[in-house]
């Protein structure tokens, strides 16, 4: 095993209990925002479909970088605008705009 | 990798941890998702110095990023409240499909002998992004109901999904072992996707929110895995985070429905066994229905009502109904409170996102454990759209299928309305003996007409 494999592999250990750490406290009421936002983060994965869509030289590399780029992308945008409109929801009521029915 | 690049990973990764903390509680969540966002553009940002374009990847990522952020967008915004969850499983699913292929285009290069630390990631990626993706896909048609919510299964049915993972298995290690061809890992793939659909095709509607939130963290370890075949920090760090409070998050759904997650997966939810006792009386009985104005009168002359929402609520678009019925009330010294079930709606807090966009004040939004002892002294449970989460066979029989579920006691108190469509059974397809109870009204209709109906009573009682 390589220094750069270990080191990889230590972050990803430490990675899985910092996750686990950091929700621990969720309330219920903010499960699906969370893991809307969750659904967000992996969204990062639009680094490694731009990393190999970069170097596309042949058809089948184009193709293949191609619609990498557009589903990591459609996973990433969608991803945190779907959240911050269910987030956008709770504020709701401190704005202290009073009750009016139309 | 030099130096900045990786600084600046290490700034996404913090950035990405501190938004989760955010997201994780009710002040900060807006932020906490401002702040994931801002780790992103650093990850995306520090990544392109480390690439070297080819002219036509330069044009097909412009043409990729504009087309992914007006879909992402437009679906993220035209989308309405109600159908958030498949939303959120499409988007989980299109990053499920994208890691897969990343993983497929560096096997390309690696040729037919890589070294097993970068092959063994990269088949990983593959075979856990498309499970995700033909499974969210599968989630989401159920939830959208382009197919029918209920499970489908058939003869065999755990024989067939064993040898498919069985092939994926010999394929994995023919890629690694033998040789790593375009054959063999496209194969793969397809097997991936089969094994996708297959096992998401015998859970039931009711059960999608948790499948989801496993295959959100299914694509978040996907994710992780290409970081390893790329050896991208970012992509290891992220995704592993992802797929671990992801896994964390899966367990708590399902822990809020009262079941394993095993139960969920393989337990073939909507198989509704029905028990001797459940069969026998059903035909026959009868139910009380109640007019708008008999209801109206109860309910102003109550001291304490409890609206229990449910879905019916959220697909009527009902929620600004039911908040002006409960000021009406409130104005006539009713005491009105909501009781939230952990899953109501299609999932946990769904129900809270929809009230809120109602403008229904916090300080009525009750949880189940806060207001399940408070039903004994309501005068009134009015259930609208709601049915499974009020199903007292959760409590009493053992054969059922949600037997064990927590449900909010309304029951118990003095007089139940049920605002229904029909005598439908609910999303689980049990049949509710609540309906059936001489202390249960049932008023018949959208969940919304029946709120305006209702509102024009109490105004006129």
């Amino acid at each position: 095993m390589n220094n750069e494999l270990l080191n990889e592999f230590t972050f990803f250990i430490l990675a899985i209990f910092v996750g686990i750490e950091v929700i621990s406290k969720v309330p219920t009421i903010l499960h699906t925002p969370l893991m809307s936002g969750t659904n967000a983060i992996h969204g990062i994965i639009l680094v490694g479909a731009i990393w190999i869509a970069a170097g596309a030289n042949s058809p089948l590399t184009i193709a293949l970088g191609l619609v990498a780029v557009i589903l990591a992308t459609t996973n990433v945008v969608g991803g945190f605008v779907v959240t911050d409109r269910m987030l956008e929801m709770f504020k709701g009521r401190q704005a202290a705009k009073p009750p009016t029915s139309k | 990798m030099n130096l900045l690049i990786a600084l600046a990973y290490l700034v996404a990764a913090v950035l990405f941890i501190l938004g989760l903390r955010q997201l994780s509680s009710p002040k900060g969540a807006r932020n906490g998702n401002f702040t994931a966002a801002a780790g992103m553009v650093i990850a995306l940002g520090a990544t392109i110095p480390l690439l070297h374009f080819t002219r036509a990847g330069l044009v097909i990522i412009g043409i990729g990023v504009v087309i992914g952020a007006v879909v992402g967008t437009f679906g993220a915004r035209m989308v309405k409240m109600t159908a958030i969850p498949q939303m959120v499983a499409l988007f989980n699913g299109v990053g499920g499909g994208a890691a897969a292929l990343v993983a497929v285009s560096e096997l390309l290069t690696f040729g037919a002998h890589p070294a097993l630390s970068q092959a063994l990631p990269s088949v990983f990626s593959i075979v856990i992004g498309s499970i995700s993706f033909a499974g969210s896909m599968i989630a989401f048609a159920k939830l959208q109901e382009l197919m029918t919510g209920t499970p489908i299964t058939y003869p065999g049915q755990q024989l067939v999904n064993g040898l498919i993972g069985v092939a994926i298995l010999g394929f994995v290690i023919a890629v690694l072992a033998v040789a790593s061809v375009p054959f063999s890992f496209i194969a793969l793939m397809v097997l991936a996707l089969v094994l996708g659909v297959a096992f998401v095709l015998p859970i039931g509607g009711a059960d999608m929110p948790v499948v989801i939130s496993l295959l959100n963290a299914f694509t978040g370890l996907a994710v992780a895995a290409s970081g390893f075949t790329l050896n991208n920090f970012a992509l290891i760090v992220a995704g592993t985070l992802v797929g671990a409070s992801g896994s964390l998050l899966t367990k708590l759904m399902s822990d809020a429905m009262g079941r394993s997650l095993g139960n969920v997966l393989f337990g073939a939810f909507g198989q509704v066994k029905t028990g001797p006792a459940a069969a026998a009386g059903k035909e026959g009985r009868s139910v009380r229905a109640g007019s708008a104005e008999d209801l109206a009168t109860l309910l102003a002359y109550s001291r304490r009502v409890i609206i229990v929402p449910g879905y019916g609520l959220a697909v009527a678009q009902a929620q600004h109904a039911v908040r002006e019925l409960a000021e009406l009330l409130e104005k006539r010294g009713v005491e009105v409170s909501y009781a939230i079930h952990p899953v109501a709606g299609r999932m946990p807090g769904h129900m809270n996102v929809l009230l809120a966009e109602a403008n229904v004040p916090y300080e009525q939004l009750k949880e189940m454990d806060e207001i399940n002892d408070e039903f004994k002294d309501a005068d009134v449970a009015l259930v609208v759209g709601a049915n499974d989460v009020v199903n007292p066979a959760a409590r009493s029989s053992p054969g059922s299928p949600i037997y064990g579920m927590p449900i909010l006691n309304a029951d118990q108190a003095k007089n139940i309305v049920f605002m229904k469509r029909s005598m439908r059974p609910g999303f689980a397809g049990i049949d509710n003996d609540l309906l059936y109870d001489p202390k249960t009204i049932m008023f018949f209709g959208d969940a919304k007409d029946s709120l305006t109906k209702l509102v024009n009573a109490v105004k006129a009682a």
